[in-house]
C-alpha cells in the first residue's frame, strides 16, 4: 500500500485527513526513504554544532579562564589557577557596582519610557486615521540604522553650538542652546544615552503593542459598550489587560537588548564624563580588550551572562503566568 | 620633475646592493590621518623603484590602538611595517613583535645620532636610555597651540585686554597668560557670534584627556618617578605642584572652554576650531599643515605656540611614532628595505614638504627650515622640550587609570584633585606590583 | 470592523490621534533627515555655528567617502588640471585624489559577511525549524530554548574565547570566520522564526504527497519549501539586518580584511577633524538597503522583530 490512485490525490483535504489519520506510524514509516528519527536529527544537528563550536565552546572555554590570571597579550608569562579569586575582585569592586548601577538606571527608564510612548502611539495608530500606514513605517525607520552609526552620529547633534538637538532644545524652550551639554554633563549625560535609545527603539514597543491592540476582538468592546461601561473603564479592564502580555515580551527583547548594550553607547560617550556612563559591557571590554586582564574579564563575562540569563528565566515564568490568566 | 630623479638613481642604488630581490607585497599599517595619505602618496617612488608594491592599512585613532595591538598579540600577518604608538614600544619589544633593527641600522650605515634625540628616545628605543632600537623615528608630533592671530590682532581688544590683565594679548609664554587670554575670550562676541576661550582634551575612551592634561601636570612638576627609581612614585605623581596643575586643568575646562567639550580629542578640537568657536586650540602639530590650509582659518589668520611653560618647568606632550617590521610578516627583507629607503634624506625632505613631520636633524636643522611653513619654528621649540607618557609593555592598563582619575576629576567634577592623583598613585602602584616591577 | 460599529473611533478622535502621531513622526525623522542632509553639505556647512539649515548641496561628502585625497599645492595643481567632476570637487579645496577609499571595500565585505551568513542561517535554520515543526525530537523544548539563550549572551563576553579561538584556527579578520559567527548568532532568530512559519503549513499536504510515493525528504524540497517560501525570506532579511548592523565583533575580531562598513563609518577622519559629510553619506549609502527591505517587509517586521512571538 505504497500508492494511491490518482484520483485521490486531488480529494478535498478532509478526506487526505482521513487517509492520513488512517495510516498507521508503522507503516507510515515504513514509506520509502530515510527513517524520521534520521531525518530529524540530520536537519537538526549542523545548527547545534554550530552553536556548541560558536556559542557554548566558547561559553565554557570562558568559564575555564575565568579561574586564571591568563593575559593575552603576555604569552611568555605562565598561566596560574587561581580559583575564584577573579569572582571574589569582581564582587567587591565598588567601581564595578558603579556599572551595574549606570546600567540599571539605563535599563529602567529605557524601558519606562520606551513602553509608556510606545502605547500611546500604537494606542493612536490603532485609531486608523488616514495615513496611519505610512506613517507607521516613517515611525519604525530610526530601528533599522546600525546602533554604532547612529551612536557616532548622535554627538553631532548633541554638539551645544553645532547640534541639531540643543538648537532644537533651544528653539522651543527659549533657552540658549550653548547653555547645556547634554554628554558633557554628569547629570545630563546618563539621559543622553536614554534619548537616543528611545529614539531608536520606542518604534519596537510600539509594534508589539499594535499587534496586541489589533488581537483584541472588537466584540469585547461592542458587549462593554452594551453594558454601559465608560471608556476610561473599558480602557483599564479590556485593553491593558489585553494586551500585558505582548507589552512584557517587548519588555523582555527590550531588557535583554539593553542589558548587552555597547555599541550605541560606546560610540556616543564612550563611557564618560568620569564613569557616568560607563555601562558593564563597556567596562568589561576595557577589561578584555584593552586592559588585557582575560582571565578577570571571562569571570566578568560570566558573571554578566548568569544575571541576565537568570533575570529572563524569572522574567519568561512572570510572563508565562499572565499568558494563562 | 627634478627630485624624481635624484630619488629613482638612489633608490636604484640601493636595490642594486641589496640583490634581485623578489616583488613582495608590502602592508604598511597606521593610523587614518592626513599625513597617512601623505605617505601614500610619498611611498609611490619606492613603489616604482623596487618593485615592491605597497598597501596599507589606516585605523583611525580612537581605535588605533585597540585594533593594531589586537592585530600584534594575535601574531597577525596583517601588517610588514608598522607605525605604532610611542607607547607600544616596551609591550612590543618585550613580546617580540616587532624586529630589532640595531644591525640593520649598523649595516645600511643608519645612524641614530642623525635623528632628533627625543624622537630617539620617544619612537625607537626600549628599555629606555639604552642603544636597543626597535623603529625608525617616521614622524615628530608634539602638543602645541594654534591661536586665532586675526582676533589676537584687533586693536580695540588688545586695549581691553591690557587694561585687564597687564600683558599684551600675544601668544602665551606661561600658561597663567593662557589662562587670562582664555578667559578674556570666554563668552565674547565676535562679529556676532559667541565665541568661547580654548579648546583642550578631553577625550574618555581612549587616551585624550591623559595626551591633554600631562601638558599643564609636567610644568607643574609631575613627574613618572624619580630618577634613581622610576617606580617610586608616590610623592611624585601626587605632588603638590601635580595637583594644583591638575586643578588648573579643570579650572582651565570649567571656566573656558567650549559648552560640551566634555569628550573632545584631535578632531572635534579642529571642528571647534574651524568653525570660529574658539581663539586657541590644544592640538598635535600633525593638524597644522590642515590649519594653515584651511579656508576659514588658513594662512594669516592662524598663529602657533609651544605648549606655555608653568612654575616648574617647561614640557610639552611628546605624540608622534616610530616605523617597526613586524616580526610576524614574511616579509622581512622588503619592509627593511622599504626603512631603509625612507631614511634617506632625499625622502626626509620631501616627507616634509608633503606635511610630514620628518625626525631627521637634516632635515630640521637645515637653515630653511624655521621660515619654510609658518609653523616650522613653533614645531622646532615644541621638539625641544618633550616628555612622553609611560611606555612599559603595561602602558595600556598605566593610561587607563590615568584617563579614568583625571576625567572624572576634570570633566565629571568628582572628588578633589589630591583624590584623584592619590587615586591614581594607587592604581598604578597596584599595576607595578602585578607586573613585578616593585 | 465594520464603519457603523458603535466601538470605531469618531472623526475627531481620528484628526486627533493622526496630528499626535503625525507630530511624533516629524519629531523621530528630523535626526535622520539631518543625517542625510550632511551628506549634501560641504565640510564647513556641516560644522557651521551656528548651525545652518540652508546650504549649497554638494557631493563633496560622497566624493570624500569613496576617495582617498591628499593636499596638494596651487602649482602642482596647475600642473595637473582636475579632469573629472570628482576631481573638481577634490581640487577646489586643494586637494588631489590619489585612489580609491576603503569605504568600497568594507561595503563589499558587508555585503559578502551579511548575505554569505544569512544564507547559511537560513539555510540551516529551515532544516532545523522542519525537523522540530514535524518529529518528535527528544528534549525538543530545552533544545528550542538552549537555541534561544545563546541569544541573551553579551557579545563581549563570548568575544574573548572566540577571538582565542579563531586565532588559533586561522579565522582571524577573515570572511569565513564572521559569516560562521554571524550565522551562529542569527540561527536562534531563524529557528524561532522558520518554526512558526512551517508550522502553520498544513501537515496534510506533506502526508498527501507521502502517500503519492515521495520520500519525506522529497516532500520537504518539493512541498514545504514553496509553501514556507514567504517566511524564508522574511527571515532571511531580518538575520541580513542583523548581520549589516553589527558592530561589537566586528570591531574587536576584525580589522583589514574582513572588517564590515559599521565599525568603519564612524571612523571617516577627513583632512582636519571627522568628515562629518562623509560620515553622513556613508549612513546614507548604508542605510538605503536595509530600509528598502523594511518597506517591502512592513507586514512580517512584527514577526521578524519578536522572534515569531508575536504573529501579526
Amino acid at each position: 500500500m505504497t500508492r494511491k490512485s490518482s484520483e485521490d490525490r486531488f480529494m478535498s483535504e478532509t478526506a487526505i485527513d482521513r487517509v492520513a489519520q488512517a495510516t498507521p506510524p508503522r507503516v507510515a514509516r515504513r514509506i520509502r526513504g530515510l527513517p524520521d528519527r534520521a531525518i530529524a536529527w540530520i536537519f537538526i544537528a549542523p545548527t547545534i554544532f554550530l552553536l556548541l563550536a560558536v556559542n557554548i565552546f566558547p561559553l565554557v572555554w570562558t568559564i575555564r579562564l575565568s579561574f586564571t590570571d591568563y593575559r593575552v597579550n603576555r604569552p611568555n608569562n605562565e598561566v596560574e589557577w587561581i580559583g575564584l579569586r577573579n569572582y571574589e575582585r569582581i564582587l567587591t569592586d565598588s567601581d564595578i557596582w558603579k556599572t551595574m548601577q549606570a546600567t540599571a538606571h539605563f535599563l529602567f527608564w529605557t524601558i519606562a519610557i520606551q513602553v509608556l510612548i510606545g502605547f500611546t502611539l500604537a494606542w493612536l495608530i490603532n485609531k486608523k486615521f488616514r495615513g496611519s500606514n505610512f506613517w507607521t513605517t516613517v515611525i519604525v525607520l530610526p530601528m533599522m540604522l546600525s546602533p554604532a552609526v547612529v551612536g557616532n552620529f548622535w554627538t553631532f547633534l548633541y554638539q551645544p553650538q553645532i547640534g541639531l538637538f540643543n538648537t532644537v532644545v533651544g528653539f522651543f524652550t527659549g533657552a540658549d542652546p550653548a547653555s547645556f551639554s547634554m554628554i558633557g554633563d554628569v547629570n545630563l549625560a546618563p539621559w543622553s544615552i536614554v534619548i537616543v535609545d528611545t529614539w531608536m527603539w520606542t518604534p519596537f514597543v510600539m509594534l508589539i503593542c499594535l499587534a496586541g491592540l489589533r488581537s483584541i476582538p472588537e466584540s469585547i468592546y461592542e458587549a462593554a459598550e452594551c453594558d454601559r461601561a465608560s471608556k476610561w473603564r473599558q480602557f483599564w479592564t479590556i485593553t491593558v489587560p489585553l494586551v500585558l502580555p505582548f507589552l512584557m515580551l517587548a519588555v523582555l527583547f527590550r531588557g535583554i537588548e539593553n542589558f548587552k548594550m555597547f555599541d550605541l553607547v560606546v560610540q556616543l560617550t564612550g563611557g564618560g564624563p568620569g564613569n557616568t556612563t560607563t555601562l558593564t559591557s563597556i567596562d568589561l571590554k576595557r577589561e578584555a580588550f584593552e586592559r588585557w586582564r582575560t582571565g578577570f574579564a571571562s569571570a566578568y563575562a560570566i558573571i554578566l551572562f548568569v544575571t541576565v540569563f537568570g533575570l529572563a528565566s524569572i522574567y519568561v515564568k512572570a510572563l508565562n503566568k499572565v499568558k494563562e490568566r | 620633475m627634478k627630485r624624481t630623479l635624484t630619488l629613482t638613481a638612489a633608490v636604484g642604488l640601493l636595490c642594486a646592493g641589496s640583490g634581485a630581490a623578489m616583488a613582495d607585497d608590502l602592508t604598511l599599517c597606521w593610523a587614518a590621518w592626513d599625513p597617512a595619505n601623505a605617505l601614500v602618496e610619498l611611498s609611490r617612488d619606492f613603489e616604482e623603484q623596487s618593485g615592491h608594491t605597497m598597501s596599507f592599512e589606516f585605523v583611525p585613532w580612537p581605535n588605533f590602538a585597540d585594533r593594531m595591538l589586537n592585530e600584534l598579540n594575535s601574531g597577525g600577518q596583517l601588517c610588514d611595517l608598522m607605525i605604532g604608538d610611542s607607547q607600544w614600544i616596551g609591550g612590543s619589544a618585550e613580546s617580540g613583535h616587532y624586529v630589532q633593527l640595531n644591525d640593520f641600522f649598523d649595516e645600511q650605515g643608519i645612524d641614530m645620532a642623525d635623528f632628533i634625540p627625543a624622537t630617539v628616545t620617544g619612537y625607537a628605543e626600549w628599555p629606555k636610555g639604552t642603544p636597543n632600537y626597535w623603529a625608525l623615528p617616521a614622524f615628530g608630533d608634539v602638543v602645541g597651540w594654534t591661536y586665532r592671530r586675526d582676533w589676537f590682532e584687533r586693536p580695540e581688544l588688545q586695549e581691553e585686554f591690557m587694561a585687564t590683565y597687564g600683558h599684551e594679548l600675544a601668544a602665551p609664554e606661561t600658561l597663567e597668560e593662557l589662562m587670562h587670554i582664555a578667559e578674556f575670550f570666554q563668552g565674547r562676541d565676535i562679529d556676532g557670534t559667541t565665541v568661547y576661550g580654548a579648546s583642550i582634551y578631553t577625550e574618555r575612551g581612549s587616551e585624550g584627556i591623559t595626551m591633554g592634561v600631562t601638558n599643564v601636570l609636567y610644568n607643574y612638576g609631575f613627574d613618572y618617578g624619580s630618577p634613581d627609581d622610576p617606580y617610586a612614585i608616590e610623592g611624585i605623581v601626587n605632588s603638590p605642584g601635580a595637583v594644583e596643575g591638575l586643578e588648573f586643568y579643570r579650572a582651565l575646562y570649567e571656566c573656558c572652554t567650549p559648552p560640551g567639550s566634555s569628550d573632545w580629542y584631535m578632531s572635534e578640537n579642529i571642528d571647534a576650531y574651524r568653525s570660529g568657536q574658539v581663539a586657541m586650540q590644544m592640538n598635535f602639530a600633525f593638524i597644522w599643515p590642515g590649519v594653515n590650509a584651511d579656508e576659514n582659518v588658513g594662512g594669516d589668520r592662524s598663529g602657533y605656540f609651544p605648549n606655555p611653560a608653568g612654575p616648574a618647568g617647561h614640557y610639552a606632550q611628546l605624540g608622534g611614532q616610530g616605523i617597526s617590521v613586524v616580526s610576524y610578516s614574511d616579509s622581512q627583507d622588503a619592509a627593511l628595505e622599504y626603512i631603509a629607503w625612507f631614511a634617506q634624506p632625499e625622502v626626509q625632505e620631501r616627507w616634509w614638504e608633503m606635511g610630514g613631520y620628518s625626525a631627521l636633524r637634516a632635515v630640521v636643522e637645515d637653515p630653511g627650515f624655521a621660515d619654510s611653513q609658518p609653523y616650522a619654528q613653533t614645531f622646532l621649540d615644541s621638539m625641544a622640550i618633550v616628555k612622553d607618557f609611560w611606555a612599559e609593555p603595561a602602558y595600556a592598563d598605566l593610561l587607563l587609570a590615568m584617563q579614568d582619575r583625571v576625567h572624572n576629576y576634570v570633566v565629571a567634577g568628582n572628588g578633589t584633585a589630591q583624590e584623584a592623583l592619590d587615586g591614581l598613585v594607587e592604581d598604578w602602584v597596584e599595576i607595578f606590583e602585578d607586573e613585578g616591577l616593585r | 470592523m465594520s464603519s457603523y460599529s458603535i466601538t470605531a473611533p469618531t472623526t475627531a478622535q481620528k484628526w486627533g490621534a493622526g496630528i499626535l502621531v503625525v507630530l511624533y513622526a516629524v519629531i523621530t525623522i528630523l535626526p535622520l533627515l539631518w543625517i542625510v542632509t550632511t551628506g549634501f553639505k560641504s565640510q564647513n556647512d556641516a560644522i557651521a555655528y551656528p548651525p545652518s539649515v540652508l546650504f549649497e548641496p554638494t557631493l563633496e561628502g560622497y566624493v570624500n567617502l569613496f576617495t582617498t585625497q591628499t593636499r596638494i599645492s596651487d602649482e602642482e595643481l596647475a600642473e595637473n588640471p582636475p579632469e573629472t567632476w570628482y576631481d573638481e570637487i577634490a581640487a577646489d579645496r586643494g586637494m588631489s585624489i590619489v585612489g580609491p577609499s576603503r569605504f568600497g571595500g568594507r561595503f563589499l565585505n558587508s555585503v559578502i559577511i551579511g548575505f554569505g551568513s544569512t544564507f547559511l542561517s537560513v539555510f540551516l535554520g529551515t532544516l532545523a525549524a522542519y525537523a522540530f515543526s514535524r518529529y518528535k525530537v527528544p528534549l525538543k523544548d530545552d533544545l528550542l530554548f538552549f537555541i534561544l539563550s545563546t541569544r541573551m549572551m553579551p557579545p563581549i563576553a563570548v568575544a574573548i574565547p572566540i577571538f582565542l579561538m579563531f586565532r588559533s584556527l586561522g579565522l582571524s579578520d577573515t570572511h569565513l570566520g564572521m559569516i560562521l559567527l554571524y550565522t551562529a548568532v542569527n540561527l536562534s532568530l531563524s529557528v524561532w522564526l522558520l518554526k512558526g512559519f512551517i508550522d502553520e503549513i498544513p501537515r496534510e499536504y506533506e502526508e498527501a504527497a507521502l502517500i503519492d510515493g515521495y520520500t519525506r525528504f522529497q516532500a520537504f524540497v518539493k512541498v514545504v519549501l514553496p509553501q514556507a517560501a514567504t517566511g524564508i525570506a522574511s527571515t532571511a532579511i531580518f538575520c541580513l539586518i542583523f548581520a549589516w548592523n553589527e558592530y561589537a565583533f566586528a570591531v574587536l575580531l576584525t580589522s583589514g580584511n574582513a572588517q564590515t562598513a559599521p565599525p568603519f563609518i564612524p571612523t571617516i577622519i577627513g583632512v582636519t577633524g571627522q568628515d562629518w559629510p562623509a560620515v553622513a553619506a556613508g549612513a546614507t549609502i548604508f542605510l538605503v538597503p536595509v530600509m528598502v527591505f523594511t518597506i517591502l517587509l512592513r507586514k512580517h517586521l512584527l514577526r521578524g522583530i519578536t522572534f515569531g512571538a508575536v504573529r501579526k
